[in-house]
């Protein structure tokens, strides 16, 4: 007799390894790896490759691990929503206190092992981004205030930080503008994509800007993050790991997303419903290639610059 | 002997320990990775208790 019959409703639960996989939210990871690895490598002081390859990894572990905790506690509002259902713990694959196991074990391995590979003051800030992650936003402040957004987008804004402190043990102007960039550039990315899609937030008690406070109010909030993240963005290109190729493409996305947050700005819904949220859909689109883009412009200034061509 | 037709669940249930085990080896050769390039680098390889002495003093 083979174990299959002796306890079929309890083998039939049993996750794969992709189910694990999926708990660390890989896309978002995706994000981490490419911010971190950028943070890292614009930094003025020489990696040995093998101690960067490490510190990112571990970035990127720490980052899943706060993913699986966050769905270990947002498995209730995640069975109410359709584009959340079928995440490890809703639809059943994986049971919340494993989750919890998996996140626990994996943030504390991330940051000692950070710690161990980088210096302490990295794995500090990584530990730091995890709770903030998870207690300060998903716990907290997720489901209490519509700026919920702009407290998500800081968790999400930390990994280039760390990956300059991996690299120089330090903090500097240039790192937390690196974090600025990602936070103030997450607020009017989520809005525009709220705008135009239909979320079933409200059905699980999650306060968002266009249910709380109007899609009046939402666009007036797009307008505003976008003229303090040019500021940001352009602030940067004077600093140290800046150039004229970062600045020239700052400049042009910039004027490109100021100018769609205007247009997003003077309309209202009744306009928007008419051209089926052309002028948001657009906009969100670039909002895709902004980020990628200006962290790409940095690391082509670090590439450039042992040809003498990078930099100021 | 007969033997059962292979269940599903033991090609998930392979996979999984396939891929643990992926991670495991994949975390010995980091940690062996990095303990090498520690060392060639001239970084601090002795523990808190060493603190303070030289080599001389040790030799002593």
């Amino acid at each position: 007799m083979s174990d299959v019959t002796l306890n079929p409703q309890a083998q039939e639960g049993e996750a794969s390894f992709g189910d694990y996989f999926a708990l660390l939210k890989p896309r978002v990871m995706s994000l981490v790896v490419f911010t971190a690895l950028v943070g890292l490598l614009v930094a003025p002081v020489g990696v040995h490759p093998m101690v960067a390859f490490s510190s990112i990894l571990f970035i990127a572990v720490g980052g899943g691990a706060s993913g699986a905790l966050n769905m270990w506690w947002d498995a209730d509002i995640d069975r109410k929503m359709k584009r959340t259902m079928s995440r490890p713990i809703p639809s059943g694959k994986i049971d919340a206190p494993e989750a919890l196991g998996l996140g626990l074990t994996l943030s504390a391995f991330a940051v000692v092992m950070l710690g161990l590979a980088a210096n302490w003051l990295a794995a500090g800030l990584l530990a730091f981004t995890i709770f903030f992650y998870v207690v300060i936003y998903t716990m907290w402040l997720k489901r209490l205030t519509p700026q919920n957004i702009v407290i998500g987008g800081a968790a999400g804004a930390f990994p280039p930080m760390i990956g300059w402190a991996a690299a120089t043990g330090g903090i500097s102007v240039e790192s937390v503008l690196m974090f600025m960039i990602t936070f103030m550039w997450t607020p009017p990315h989520f809005w525009a994509l709220a705008l135009f899609t239909k979320t079933d937030y409200g059905d699980a008690k999650v306060p968002m800007l266009t249910v709380t406070h109007g899609r009046r109010a939402t666009r007036v909030h797009i307008l505003v993050y976008t003229f303090i993240l040019a500021a940001v963005c352009l602030a940067a290109g004077f600093t140290s790991i800046g150039g004229p190729l970062y600045l020239t493409v700052a400049v042009v996305l910039n004027v490109l997303f100021i100018k769609g947050a205007f247009k997003i700005w003077r309309r209202d819904d009744a306009a928007a419903e008419a051209d089926n949220y052309l002028a948001e859909r657009k906009f969100f689109k670039l909002s895709l290639l902004f980020l990628f883009v200006h962290f790409g412009a940095l690391m082509g200034e670090a590439a450039l610059a042992p040809f003498g061509l990078g930099g100021w | 002997m007969n033997f059962p037709k292979q269940h599903e669940i033991h090609t998930r249930r392979f996979g999984r320990n396939l891929g643990v085990g992926l991670v495991l080896a994949a975390f010995i050769a980091i940690v062996f990775g990095l303990t090498i390039v520690k060392i060639t680098n001239g970084g601090q390889v002795q523990g808190l208790d060493h603190a303070g002495t030289t080599i001389t003093e040790t030799n002593e």
